[in-house]
């Protein structure tokens, strides 16, 4: 090893310390964040709004005026230099206290919101009180801890955002994939949201109230989008609440695969998604600590789809538990569910099966056939017993456990805590449900692939290396074989980083979407033929 | 069962290795004295820079050697005795072989400057040489500036290197333009220009002299030839082309010229010894090309060969169409079939040139002056897709076809600015023309109906 650090001081070697400029940014975003911390301990600001204001504009212009100073005066070009020389960026210990930062912000966030200030009567206190004027702004209420999260949230987006776009400047493709996830961040998870809360009990929705509905936030990532309050805050708003009841639906079996087969999932992982958009901006720092060993890939495989079949009961025990036994009254009823979602999960696997068996392992097909028995075991052994609990546990449980195991454990303090320890996709890659159905038909049945180019590759590594999703590019790349990778999310930047231009995101014909070649192209012509032979 | 024994753990030794296992059960023994497991060399500027880390150079994990059955053994060879078929190890061990290759890759050129072996003074090439470079210039402190000799690739990469520690940098290149004996002069010229930009003191046109000792061993200073100017440094690095590595097998009566002798099948004089890679060098090039190539898509073809003929199916080394890739600075650059500089150019080729107004990006294509036959093409910042000049070169296409189809060429990442319509406009004015450009057709790339 060459490169490792000698030296025991905190501040690096040499070549990664800061300029004045990026010292001075620094102050100035940690002088908002003080702002925030300190209304953590209640400390009472006068004029609430202008300090948020404050507190708010420091952090973007600390984060704005560091990257600019990072970047400007270089050539536009890949931009990695020391990448691996910087405790925060190579599991070093800045690495670790910031990861054990995030987690604990996070812990507060979802376990311990009294911590931040949330009162359940009476004025908020604290951090969320200092949100309160923005809240009431947008959407006419306080502040909660989740208005304070999307506000940090988005902020986060938008200038990390500008950061990506200063670093990526020459790649057209990476610069208009990160405007439209800093706006669907801004407009659809954060603004829109609000404006429509201020709509709860108007005349537009005759009188009913709709849930709070980021409509780019789809089953089964939005893994409570069909319970019982929501679906009735849906039906009690008129048109407008049934048209967007009929839009959740619709994305889920139309939307989804249509674009899926057509652009690949990156459409909207690494286009539209907020957890995507985080990854993609604020974790970009973080791409290179994704594990790409085959160990990884085989745990990533498991815990992903075991999170998926864990969504699906969950989900189909909570719509159960809210059906009615009569049909006179509503056509959809409990028995009419729980055999349609059978036939319909029955379907997928008979169709895989036939047309695409020979595109999975051994352990898949295992996998595959094991879980589909189970959950056809579970809707089966319900008829049998009679009126209990469907999938043995009651829906409450089920849906209690996803919702801190799933929902607030792997998706906010794995996913997001751990980015400066798994890297930035850590709850993209093992645990969104929703990545793991659109991977699924990416593999099988879209046009999506990264197509090598030829015999150009020089196995160099810096498109494995720099893949957020432990893909291992170079092991394909070198093969001369395209990558369709149902984990793929289409963030483009091994194709980005290749020196030799050997990558390219494309979509293309579904026939020879994967080939793998024994001898690579510019090698004899016949040998190629002999050998290529399949 | 058979033992075939692979002298070096480049990327020859290591093609050779894999699809000898593909194809047979023979014993495998690749033996190196550089590092235990396989890396990319061609990625070891990367480590430097701080991109990756050396375990992220190496192509397969760890685990991958002992379960393909492929025997790692770290060792140097000081002799090989054909009669008795044993290599000496470290000077002591021995080691039988039945079949032996010989894929020792190539080591740095020293033309006999004075001063050439002071310390802080050195090539480019090995995980040692990498090793070297972080303890000669760890940082712009200890190494004020360094002096590079020799304008090719590995120069302007160290160049690159030094530069991203923000270490001055003087690089000296013997041709009045940067590695003009290989790229026509208008890319030539716009390499120089990107070398300025990156505030790399460039000195076209200039040699070195000698290189001045601080008294106690270390580099102080170099001397120019041509000004006799004296400039302080504390790093040389030695970059003037690479030269095969076989000094240890001066007596073995292995036949040798700059590199170990090959016919066609990659085969020495000696039965059963065969070498590949930058170490082999053939009795005549293969068309176009020189009798040693020290490319890494050339090492990897060797190595497919060469496992067929040891693997029973004898066959020639039969190097497809010429292509190759690099990339300066922040410039790409890819090659397919045949784009001569000034010097090598023959008399039948024609070149067009289109360049960018105000980006670097610029495109030189070579074609027959009378029949219009396509010959080759450079490309520097915009990707091109290998498999579609492989084919259009096998078609034996004319220019003005290329030219209608360059959009089915194009391998930029989607959304990127094409630039055909301009690069058609200008040779449509150069040659009187009027072509138009076809649109870019999914099925004529992808050849599906």
């Amino acid at each position: 090893m060459s490169t490792y650090d000698r030296s025991m001081a905190l501040t690096g070697q040499p070549p990664v310390t800061l300029s004045k400029n990026q010292k001075l940014a620094t102050l100035i975003g940690m002088f908002g964040l003080a702002i925030i911390l300190l209304a953590a301990f209640n400390v009472e600001f006068p004029n609430r709004a202008i300090w948020l204001i404050t507190a708010l504009t420091s952090i973007f212009t600390g984060i704005v005026w560091f990257s600019w100073d990072l970047y400007r005066g270089k050539y536009p070009g890949i931009k990695n230099d020391k990448v691996w020389f910087r405790s925060i960026s190579n599991l070093g210990l800045g690495g670790w206290l910031l990861g054990i930062a995030i987690t604990g912000f996070y812990i507060v966030l979802y376990f311990y919101p009294e911590y931040l200030g949330l009162a359940s009567k009476g004025e908020n206190t604290g951090i969320i009180a200092l949100f309160d004027p923005l809240s009431k702004i947008l959407s006419g209420n306080p502040a909660s801890q989740w208005f304070v999260y999307g506000t940090l949230y988005t902020v986060g987006i938008l200038a990390f955002g500008i950061k990506f776009l200063l670093k990526y400047r020459h790649n057209r493709y990476e610069r208009i994939r990160t405007v439209s996830v800093m706006f669907f961040q801004t407009a659809f998870a954060f603004l829109i949201p609000e404006f429509m809360a201020r709509l709860n009990g108007s005349s537009v929705l005759q009188g009913g109230s709709l849930p709070f509905l980021d409509l780019k936030n789809i089953w089964p990532l939005n893994y409570y989008n069909f319970e019982s309050y929501r679906i009735k805050g849906f039906l009690s708003s008129g048109d407008i609440g049934f048209a967007m009841l009929i839009f959740a639906v619709a994305s889920v079996f139309i939307i989804t695969p249509f674009l899926t087969y057509k652009f690949g999932k990156r459409w909207y992982c690494s286009w539209v998604c907020g957890c995507g958009g985080l990854a993609e901006t604020v974790g970009d720092s973080f791409r290179q600590l994704s594990d790409k060993s085959v160990r990884a890939w085989k745990i990533e495989r498991w815990v992903v789809h075991s999170v998926i079949v864990f969504v699906t009961l969950m989900t189909t025990a909570v719509i159960y538990s809210y059906l009615g036994k009569d049909t006179s009254k509503y056509w959809l009823t409990k028995s009419t569910f729980l055999i349609g979602v059978g036939v319909l999960l029955t379907t997928v696997f008979a169709l895989v099966m036939i047309f695409k068996r020979d595109e999975f392992k051994k352990d898949a097909k295992y996998g595959a056939v094991g879980y589909l028995v189970i959950i056809l075991a579970l809707i089966g052994f319900h008829f049998y017993s009679g009126d209990g609990h469907v999938f043995l546990f009651k829906s409450g449980t089920l849906r209690k456990t996803y919702s801190f195991l799933i929902g607030s454990i792997f998706s906010g303090v794995i996913g997001t805590g751990f980015y400066p320890i798994l890297g930035n996709r850590g709850w993209c890659r093992f645990g969104c449900p929703m990545a793991g159905m659109m991977g699924f038909q990416q593999r099988l049945f879209s046009k999506f692939r990264i197509t090598t180019n030829g015999g150009q590759c020089i196995s160099c590594g810096n498109c494995s290396t720099y893949c957020e999703m432990g893909i291992d590019v170079r092991a394909y790349a070198q093969k001369g074989e395209n990558i369709v990778r149902s984990s793929c999310v289409g963030c483009g930047i091994c194709s980005a980083v290749c020196p030799r231009g050997v990558l390219k995101l494309e979509n293309g014909p579904l026939k020879g979407r994967i080939d793998s070649n024994q001898v690579l192209l510019g090698n004899d012509v016949d040998l190629m033929k002999l050998v290529n032979q399949k | 069962m058979e033992t075939v024994v692979i002298i070096g753990n480049g990327i020859s030794g290591v093609t050779a290795a894999r699809h000898i296992r593909k194809l047979s059960d023979k014993r495998i023994i690749i033996i190196s004295a550089e590092t235990d497991y396989f890396f990319s060399r061609t990625a070891l500027m990367y480590i430097y820079m701080g991109h990756m880390k050396f375990e992220h150079t190496q192509p397969y994990e760890n685990w991958f050697w002992k379960k393909n059955r492929i025997e790692l053994v770290n060792a140097y060879v000081t002799k090989v005795d054909v009669s008795t078929k044993t290599l000496i190890l470290d000077g002591s061990r021995e080691l039988l072989y039945d079949k032996l290759i010989l894929a020792t890759g190539s080591k740095p050129n020293k033309f006999g400057w004075p001063g050439q072996d002071l310390h802080g003074v050195q090539g480019l090439y090995s995980k040692q040489d990498l090793d070297l470079l972080e303890v000669n210039a760890p940082n712009k402190e200890t190494c004020k500036r360094a002096v590079i000799v020799g304008g090719g690739l590995i120069g302007i990469e160290m160049a690159e290197m030094l530069r991203s520690r923000d270490i001055p940098v003087t690089f000296l290149v013997r041709e009045n333009s940067f590695w003009n004996g290989v790229l026509p002069d208008g890319e030539s010229q716009m390499i120089n220009e990107h070398i300025l930009e990156h505030h790399i003191d460039l000195r076209l046109g200039t040699n070195l002299k000698e290189i001045i000792s601080d008294g106690i061993g270390k580099v102080k200073s170099v001397v120019i030839q041509e000004t006799g100017e004296v400039l302080e440094c504390n790093v040389v690095g030695l970059t003037a082309g690479v030269a095969p590595n076989i000094d240890f097998l001066k007596d073995s009566g292995i036949s040798l010229g700059r590199g170990i002798k090959v016919n066609r099948h990659l085969e020495t004089n000696i039965p059963d010894i065969y070498a590949i890679g930058d170490c082999a060098e053939q009795h005549e090039g293969i068309g176009n090309r020189r009798p040693i190539e020290a490319v890494w898509y050339t090492g990897r073809m060797m190595g497919e060969t060469v496992a067929q003929t040891i693997c029973g199916n004898r066959i020639e080394y039969k190097p497809g169409h010429w292509f190759n890739s690099a990339k300066f600075l922040d410039i790409e650059y890819q090659t397919y079939g045949w784009v001569f500089g000034a010097r090598g150019k023959k008399d039948h080729e024609e070149q067009f040139h289109w360049r960018h107004a105000k980006e670097k990006v610029c495109v030189t294509i070579a074609f027959h002056k009378e029949s219009g036959l396509f010959l080759g093409i450079n490309t520097f910042g915009i990707r091109m897709r290998h498999e579609i000049f492989d084919r259009w070169l096998t078609e034996g296409r004319d220019v003005d076809f290329v030219m209608k189809h360059l959009v089915d060429a194009n391998f930029d990442p989607e959304f990127y600015k094409q630039f055909e319509k301009e690069i058609i406009n200008k040779y449509n004015s150069d040659y009187g023309k009027s072509i138009h450009p076809k649109k870019k057709s999914i099925k004529r790339i992808f050849q599906f109906n």
